[in-house]
């Protein structure tokens, strides 16, 4: 290892330009002559359009244009899509309702875009927008996601009169009904994943501009995935062929999700800015991004465990109904589907799995991926019938995890995935040492004699990372692949730039893809630059999410690395007057092997590009590769965390007192820098557990539509963390990563819960554990004790 | 923001003049009014800024009470020597209130002026039984909190000081909101030689409120244990996603027996 290659905690290259305020963003982006735009929001959830008068608003000063989607559809602009199609157990292809960019004759949940005004300053835009008179005929509102399809709850979309946008199933429903017919024990729970809503610290933002000299767009924009936008811009969308879209996500400020989809505004912005001849602004506030960027989970399920006699799981059966919100979003049909079910299985062998989830519309927000995506709601539903089922049989919760571990790989569950590496007893043993489990008895002692509930809750997680296989993708519905590509350039001096697909909104890719290209090529990563986000120097390339830069975006790279070493000891063979062959490539040099005679990396660099030492046929001048990389299957992080919390009975206040995180992320390349995603990822994780939680009132109004009840988990909410690792190498991409973006999410909610009702003494508490619903929950626990 | 005239005067006078004129707004610390006129909720024809009147702005220890002047920031009313030494809760209530930022620029005439009902102060002038000096007379704290968001302030009367009367012992505890940490309930508590007083601030559907059963029993008795087995009626108080009114009455009776508990 050298001091910046693999392995080491190098400090992050990117942050001096952050913490100094250097960072360019796209609200830091201003073009000349650029106007604002200010989206109108449906104030209902459900209502026809009826009428829209701009004419007071066009009068207003400074407006320069104000736009309807009447005028989208006189474009052709097409409206969002869903690019991965579900079918439902009857075959039936899911039921996907029109989404205009700008609302054509009905609005479907607060916040819904009614029309934009484009004037010379915000503040102007903001004025005009007030003096647009719309006349709505307001319906009745579907908001509960339990309730979104029963018979008489008001249609979203007419393509699904029942609200169902399909009704799908995974496994195989004879065997698990087979399983639980000769099951000893069987474990219920009902549970609710709790809808989220992301707030990165960055709203969303957008330019648009034309070029009308090369009849050409380009976007700014904060995207994950700035290709994938251009791509669904200019095939779907229509705004322009991709050869006249440029899209550029600089700098972005956080993501978790919410930023991978195409959205309504940035489309708007893009198309305005042909319409009115300059480029057009827009940046969220914190009103907007609660009200209109894709919020995450909001399942509500019914679960049910087998076991035999002997305490070994003998299946899994479940029922689903996913909260989709009023439109289907960029990629919300697959979370609650193939990135949900197919977990299930957790880290257990289950022979026996069926699960089946009805997608549902509600005038609510759109849902799709966030933080975990489908993986923290199956480790939910997991992780809590673990629990549960070792209480209710008497089984230490530890001990009954460890019966049922998967122990041999690779391991085929029975929905879909194919474990490829782990050792889940290795990360269990080393948790409970860390966390002191054998004392939790005298802890729990000790608190009682202060008045206080301590309870303790092991969450033993397995995600899907390194999304994914293209053709596996594509069997299940995937509109595009998933793969990623790398461009390697040396600079004759020696000096390397990176081109990645790969988008960095916070994980340190400057860091940590310079490392690899320090540990292959022998130089410092302070002659590594990481280019990114900008659809006119990247080759195509997918984007960041689903744990899946480090498996994916670094195999590519490692690839083109591979490339660029095969190319190079050829010049170094000319160089030093040998057959390449006979070149080794160590430490920065290449050298003959079995003599003397070596030249440095940049040496070579500069060789290739002279190229005075070889002839033009037999080798062509310049140093520069690039790769694909398709990965061969999903990556399987694993571990376990435990959560050790103590309520105060009197307020129902929750202290989470110890939290020991162990995770198998294969080969890591900095430390520090999992760490930290490791840190954030249970903070968002507990978020969820004790502090987040969208409500939408009867008439589907957002009542959690600011920080002043939307509850953020803050620094003081949070213990200093355990971290400890244990190491599997992924055998599915060439450099032994699994990721690590995710797993904090995904493993602490569950870990949180299963304390808290190990503390209370029952299980009948949902998510999140407020203070209120803590005491609420403890009054129940006290009258139901009192009533036996 | 909607456009509006901002004033910045030198003077009282002038100020109480500016401010008497019709949706004239006092500009304090803007802890409050600033977000709600950019969130286009308040539209203010004109801005007081009292700013530039220091005299306005300071803390004083004399004949058994604390005088801090209307334009004290929360910050400087927590760091005050002075102030802990005679009224530790006052301090310790000035330090818990919103962040560094709100402490930093928010005034104690602001916020009382202001009557939040999620407000500290309020709590703190009701129970030590504090007067609010303005610049055309003196109002007890007993008759000047008269609502949500309501005072005794005359239009273009403004606020100066707030003069506490020292107790034998007080202590102020604060449930917070999670999500805003505002006061879901504040309970201050106060022993002086003229009785006990109990005050509750963020749980009441009209404000701050006095517990008339709570004070009976610590005179009698000024132990936690005393008003253990009181029940504050629900009734009356606000019920929101964070806190119903059964927990928050639940909390007034923890925060009281707490408050009884640190008082010193």
């Amino acid at each position: 290892m050298s001091a910046t290659g693999i392995g080491a905690s190098v400090r992050r290259k990117e942050d001096f330009r952050f913490i100094t305020g250097k960072g360019q963003y796209t609200d830091d982006v201003n073009r000349y002559g650029q106007a604002h735009a200010a989206f109108l929001r449906s104030p209902h959830a459900h209502a026809d359009i009826l009428r829209i008068d701009t004419a007071a608003a066009l009068a207003m000063p400074g407006v320069v244009a104000i736009f309807t989607g009447d005028d989208l559809a006189a474009d052709k602009i097409g409206g969002l899509i869903c690019g991965w199609m579900i079918h439902s157990k009857d075959g039936e292809p899911m039921k996907a309702g029109s989404h205009p960019a700008l609302a054509q004759g009905k609005v479907r949940y607060v916040g819904d875009h009614v029309a934009v005004v484009i004037a010379d300053t915000l503040d102007q835009a903001r004025d005009a927008l007030e003096k647009i008179n719309v006349e709505y005929a307001v319906l009745p509102a579907n908001v509960a996601t339990a309730n979104a399809t029963q018979p008489g709850a008001p249609v979203v979309h007419e393509v699904a009169p029942d609200n169902a946008v399909y009704r799908w199933a995974i496994g195989d429903e004879g065997a698990t009904q087979a399983a639980f017919a000769k099951a000893a024990h069987v474990t219920k729970i009902d549970l609710v994943n709790n809808r989220l809503i992301p707030n990165p610290m960055e709203p969303r933002a957008a330019v648009g501009d034309y070029d009308s000299g090369n009849d050409a767009f380009t976007l700014y924009t904060t995207s994950q995935n700035p290709h994938v936008a251009r791509l669904v811009l200019s095939a779907f969308i229509g705004i322009a062929p991709e050869h006249k879209l440029r899209v550029i996500a600089p700098d972005v400020g956080g993501g978790f999700g919410s930023k991978i989809f195409i959205y309504a505004e940035e489309t708007v912005c893009v198309w305005a800015a042909k319409k009115v001849g300059r480029p057009v602004k827009w940046t969220s506030d914190r009103t907007e991004a609660f009200l209109s960027d894709a919020h995450g989970r909001d399942h509500v399920t019914h679960a049910e465990m087998a076991l035999d006699a002997a305490g070994r799981i003998l299946g899994l059966r479940v029922h689903t109904t996913a909260n989709l919100g009023a439109y289907l979003s960029t990629f919300s049909s697959a979370v609650p589907t193939y990135l949900y079910a197919p977990l299930l299985s957790g880290q257990y062998a289950i022979p026996a799995i069926y699960c089946e989830v009805d997608g549902v519309y509600t005038n609510t927000a759109p849902v799709d991926a966030y933080r975990g995506a489908g993986r923290p709601e199956a480790t939910f539903v997991i992780e809590r019938l673990m629990e549960i089922a070792a209480r209710e049989t008497g089984q230490d919760p530890a001990a009954f995890r460890s019966k049922n571990f998967v122990t041999s790989f690779p391991h085929q569950t029975p929905v879909i995935m194919c474990y490829d590496a782990g050792d889940y007893p290795a990360s269990l043993a080393k948790a409970l040492d860390m966390a002191d489990y054998a004392n939790v008895p005298a802890r729990k002692a000790e608190s009682a004699r202060k008045g206080l509930l301590r309870g303790v809750g092991i969450s033993a997680y397995i995600e899907a990372c390194g999304i994914a296989p293209s053709a596996a993708v594509g069997s299940l519905g995937a509109g595009v692949g998933l793969w990623e590509s790398a461009e390697v350039r040396v600079n004759p001096v020696g000096t390397v730039e990176i081109l990645t697909g790969s988008h960095s909104h916070g994980q340190g890719h400057e860091t940590t893809f310079a490392q690899l290209v320090s540990e292959r090529l022998g130089i410092s990563i302070d002659n590594v630059s990481i280019i990114h986000g900008d659809t006119d120097k990247v080759q195509m390339g997918m984007g960041t999410y689903g744990s899946r830069s480090g498996a994916v975006g670094m195999s590519a790279l490692s690839k083109a690395l591979d490339k660029i070493e095969t190319k190079a000891k050829k010049v170094a063979g000319f160089v030093l007057e040998a057959s390449a062959e006979d070149i080794d490539f160590k430490d920065g040099k290449f050298s003959v092997r079995g003599t003397d005679k070596e030249i440095d990396f940049a040496s070579v660099a500069l060789q290739a590009y002279i190229a005075h030492k070889f002839n033009g046929q037999d080798l062509e001048p310049g140093l520069k590769e690039s790769a694909f990389w398709d990965p061969t299957n999903f990556t399987f992080p694993a571990g376990v965390h435990i959560c050790e919390l103590e309520i105060d009975p009197a307020t129902g206040v929750t202290r989470i007192d110890r939290w020991t995180a162990v995770d198998d992320f294969g080969v890591v390349i900095n430390p520090m820098i999992v760490e930290g995603q490791v840190h954030g990822g249970i903070a968002q994780g507990v978020g969820q557990a004790l502090h987040e939680g969208a409500v939408y009132d009867a008439s589907g109004q957002l009542v959690t539509a600011s920080y002043m009840d939307y509850s953020m988990p803050r620094a003081s909410d949070l213990p200093a963390y355990q971290v400890g690792m244990t190491q599997t190498r992924c055998p599915s991409n060439p450099l032994g990563i699994k990721g690590c973006g995710e797993a904090g999410a995904i493993a602490a909610p569950p870990a949180v819960m299963n304390a808290i009702t190990d503390a209370i003494g029952h299980e009948d508490i949902a998510m999140p554990a407020t203070p209120l619903a803590v005491w609420r929950a403890i009054q129940k626990g006290a009258q139901r004790a009192a009533a036996e | 923001m909607y456009p509006f005239t901002y004033h910045r005067p030198d003077s009282l006078g002038s100020a109480a003049a500016l401010a008497g004129s019709a949706d004239a707004k006092i500009l304090a610390g803007g802890m409050t009014l600033l977000p709600t006129m950019k969130q286009r909720l308040a539209a203010p024809t004109s801005l007081v800024d009292l700013n530039s009147l220091s005299d306005l702005a300071g803390i004083s220890v004399a004949g058994g009470k604390v005088t801090i002047g209307a334009m004290t920031r929360h910050a400087d009313v927590a760091a005050s020597e002075e102030v802990r030494k005679a009224i530790p809760a006052l301090a310790d209530l000035a330090g818990w209130i919103g962040d560094p930022m709100v402490r930093h620029r928010g005034t104690i005439g602001g916020s009382v002026a202001n009557n939040d009902p999620a407000a500290d102060y309020p709590a703190a002038c009701l129970a030590l039984g504090a007067t609010i000096v303005t610049n055309m007379r003196e109002i007890a704290a007993d008759d000047f909190f008269t609502g949500l968001f309501d005072t005794a302030l005359e239009e273009g009367e403004i606020l100066t000081g707030i003069v506490f009367p020292i107790p034998a012992k007080a202590a102020y505890q604060k449930f917070r909101n999670p999500a805003s940490r505002y006061a879901i309930v504040g309970v201050f508590v106060a022993q002086s030689a003229a009785g006990v007083r109990v005050t509750v601030t963020g749980a009441g559907e009209n404000g701050v409120f006095r517990v008339a059963s709570f004070e009976e029993a610590l005179a009698k008795d000024f132990s936690a244990k005393a008003i253990e087995g009181i029940v504050v009626p629900a009734e009356g108080l606000n019920s929101d996603i964070h806190a119903d009114a059964v927990y928050r009455a639940n909390l007034i009776n923890v925060m009281a027996r707490r408050a009884v508990e640190a008082a010193r």
